[in-house]
């Protein structure tokens, strides 16, 4: 280069090289660099600002029934004062008894507002006297969305016996909770006794036997068995399988937790199969090889070497199943009957809570105790499923750091 | 030597390991134009090579030439591999293990072998040993604690894991890992012994442990090994065979081969011209 033509030019100056202390320009070098790795930074993060932001907001309207604030007696047995009552209240009370926003309530006079609500408490007296007469019932007394009444049995008036009832839309709200939670454990249970066998010998074949060209068909196959829509799937329950386990078994309800949880099953096959196989997959191929040369034969040595050691990524996938099983809903919605009774046998119709859930939230009032029940059901099945997750995840990581550092 | 006879393994009458009218020289294995393809590419072509009883016989050869390759046809461990096309014959004891009626697992438990990872089960250290026993049907707790201190001992490891046979084997050293793995090779009384590379993955001590054992070990069985290590094919070896490019190059004594052998190719690989 430049010391061949020095031989012939004369010497010219070197050109002048930047100082060393150029070096130090600053943090943010590259300012839109910095910017872009920041934002996609920021991006990566959604995920999990989602989720608390799902949980805050979920859990939030679910909240005064898990304190113990809501109280649905207290409208009832509250809500006649006489009038001097009224006169004694604070702006504050007087706004909360109209159920006023503060800009409503300032947009009136104190005296007017008085005035309203003593007509309403009027109107509410005589109509409580005409109820009272009517049907002199103890159940108006009770606060049926306090814990005791969410969970425990409740002896209602014309029941020979205490019951779980749910029943959100009656005289008489009863927010029993217990038949659903009955009815979502019998479909979930179904649901992952159906799968865990047909997923698991699936994934100890495509990932012990199968010849590479058939793991190409079968694998694609059975993941796509995750794309098919749960409507669809739903559909397929309620018209072709309930029709066929009738015939079969011949139970008195078409549409039960057993066809439900059948049709789930279908459904969490390719989770449960990904994470096995996964798992399987990732076991040394010196252990396989270690067991065949001893003389054990090839189901031998993948029942007996493989699958012990990919163990825990068999009990994830179980657990991821039984969660996506849990939160599932269009399918059970379609499939289980929706008789929300309390029924420990299979063939009975139940309802699951995540379909309790989807047929009720959308005509409720907003903001009333049916509304905040459902809430808190969905809060329930939202932790559930964060939990499952958050197992299965931690226990397949683990696996896959012990199965690398050891093959 | 008697024919045995694999695919009948009742009928097999097992020879008592102190021997007697055979010479200790008797081939055991008889390698007969032997080639094999990984789909249309050839890893060994016509190979033929007599192993002898009882004695230690190393494979030696530059990487890829297929060792391991010729090793693993000796228990028919390439059978698992896909799109694996055998030719020619290999027989043990008179017995063709590439004919059809041949019980492949009790072939495997005949013809042990140690590989070149040591790959205990993550089991313990007693259930790696009672596996091979396991799957052969052995219930008796008492004769399979006898066999798993009889094989822990000659593989030399008894002293070291005695007080802890139900711990995971996985927490053992790579030189006592791949001592259980010789344990474990020999617990179901193999006649034959392949060792792929058993000692590459290990410090030197380890490794000559692992070589001393396989001295004291060739009383009783026959040993083939592949090995990287010209020194090692030198130090415990009886015969050797040069393998290059899927070809059998030269097969002799490990003395003559090292000293005065016969082609110019061995010569250049075992001093370290090429490979």
């Amino acid at each position: 280069m430049s010391d061949a033509d020095s031989v012939t030019t004369p010497p010219s100056p070197p050109p002048a090289k930047p100082p060393w202390h150029d070096l130090a320009r600053g943090r943010v070098a590259r300012p839109g660099e910095w910017l872009v790795e920041k934002g996609i930074f920021a991006v990566s993060l959604t995920a999990i600002v989602m989720i608390l932001l799902i949980f805050v907001f979920v859990g939030r309207e679910a909240l005064p029934i898990l304190l113990g604030q809501a109280d649905s007696a207290a409208a009832r047995v509250q809500r006649i004062l006489p009038p001097e009552d009224v006169d004694r209240m604070t702006p504050s009370e007087l706004r909360a008894a109209l159920g006023l926003s503060r800009r409503k309530f300032a947009a009136r006079s104190l005296e007017e507002q008085k005035a309203a609500l003593k007509e309403i408490y009027a109107v509410r007296a005589e109509a409580d006297r005409n109820g009272a007469e009517a049907i002199p019932d103890k159940d108006s007394e009770v606060n049926t969305v306090g814990w005791r009444y969410l969970i425990l049995p409740h002896q209602w008036t014309g029941y020979s016996r205490p019951e779980f009832i749910w029943q959100p839309v009656s005289q008489i709200q009863k927010f029993n909770v217990v038949p659903l939670l009955v009815g979502s454990l019998k479909v979930t249970l179904v649901a992952v006794l159906f799968a865990l066998p047909l997923a698991l010998g699936a994934a100890l074949y495509v990932s012990q036997f199968a010849s590479r060209r058939l793991r190409a068909w079968i694998k694609p196959a059975i993941e796509m068995l995750a794309g098919v829509p749960s409507v669809v799937l739903g559909f397929f329950a309620l018209f072709v399988l309930a029709a066929a386990l009738e015939s079969v078994f011949a139970f008195q309800s078409r549409l039960n937790a057993f066809v439900a949880g059948i049709a789930l099953g279908v459904a969490i096959i390719p989770v449960i199969f990904a994470l096995a196989e996964e798992a399987l997959s990732a076991v040394p191929r010196g252990y396989v090889e270690g067991a065949l040369a001893v003389g054990a034969s090839r189901w031998q040595a993948a029942w007996g070497v493989a699958l012990p050691a990919a163990w825990p990524g068999v009990f994830a996938a179980v657990v991821l199943g039984f969660g996506r099983a849990l939160g599932e809903t269009m399918i059970v919605l379609m499939a289980s009957g929706n008789a929300a009774i309390l029924s420990w046998s299979l063939f009975d119709s139940s309802r699951t809570v995540t379909a309790t859930i989807a047929a009720e939230l959308g005509e409720v009032v907003f903001g009333g105790h049916h509304y905040r029940v459902l809430f808190l059901l969905g809060t329930l099945v939202l932790a559930v499923s964060f939990v499952a997750n958050l197992v299965a995840d931690g226990v397949m990581n683990r696996l896959r750091r012990r199965l690398a550092s050891s093959s | 030597m008697a024919t045995t006879d694999l695919t009948n393994p009742s009928a097999v009458a097992r020879r008592s390991p102190s021997g007697d009218a055979d010479s200790p020289n008797a081939p055991l294995i008889e390698i007969e134009g032997l080639s094999l393809y990984y789909g249309p590419s050839a890893a060994l072509r016509n190979i033929t090579l007599s192993i002898p009883e009882r004695l230690v016989t190393a494979f030696i050869g530059p990487s890829g030439c297929g060792k391991s390759t010729l090793l693993r046809c000796l228990n028919r461990l390439n059978d698992a591999v896909e799109n694996v096309r055998i030719e020619g014959t290999v027989r043990i004891g008179g017995c063709d293990i590439y004919s059809p009626g041949v019980d492949v697992t009790e072939l495997r438990k005949r013809v042990g072998m140690v590989f070149q990872k040591a790959n205990p089960f993550p089991k313990s250290i007693y259930e790696n040993i009672a596996y091979g026993l396991r799957v052969r049907g052995l219930r008796d707790r008492k004769l399979m604690d006898g066999i798993v201190e009889r094989s822990l001992r000659s593989a030399a490891l008894w002293d070291e894991v005695k007080d802890r046979l139900h711990a995971s084997a996985l927490g053992l050293s790579g030189g006592q890992q791949q001592r259980l793995c010789i344990a474990r090779a020999i617990a179901t009384r193999p006649e034959i012994l392949l060792m792929d590379e058993p000692a590459s993955a290990l410090d030197p001590v380890a490794t000559s442990k692992i070589e001393d054992l396989i001295l004291a070990l060739k009383q009783e069985f026959t040993i083939v090994i592949v090995t990287h290590n010209m020194q090692q094919a030198a130090r415990i070896s009886d015969y050797t065979a040069f393998l290059n490019q899927g070809e059998l190059i030269e097969f002799n004594t490990t003395s003559r081969l090292f000293t005065n052998p016969a082609k110019q190719e061995t010569e250049d690989y075992v001093t370290g011209r090429f490979g």
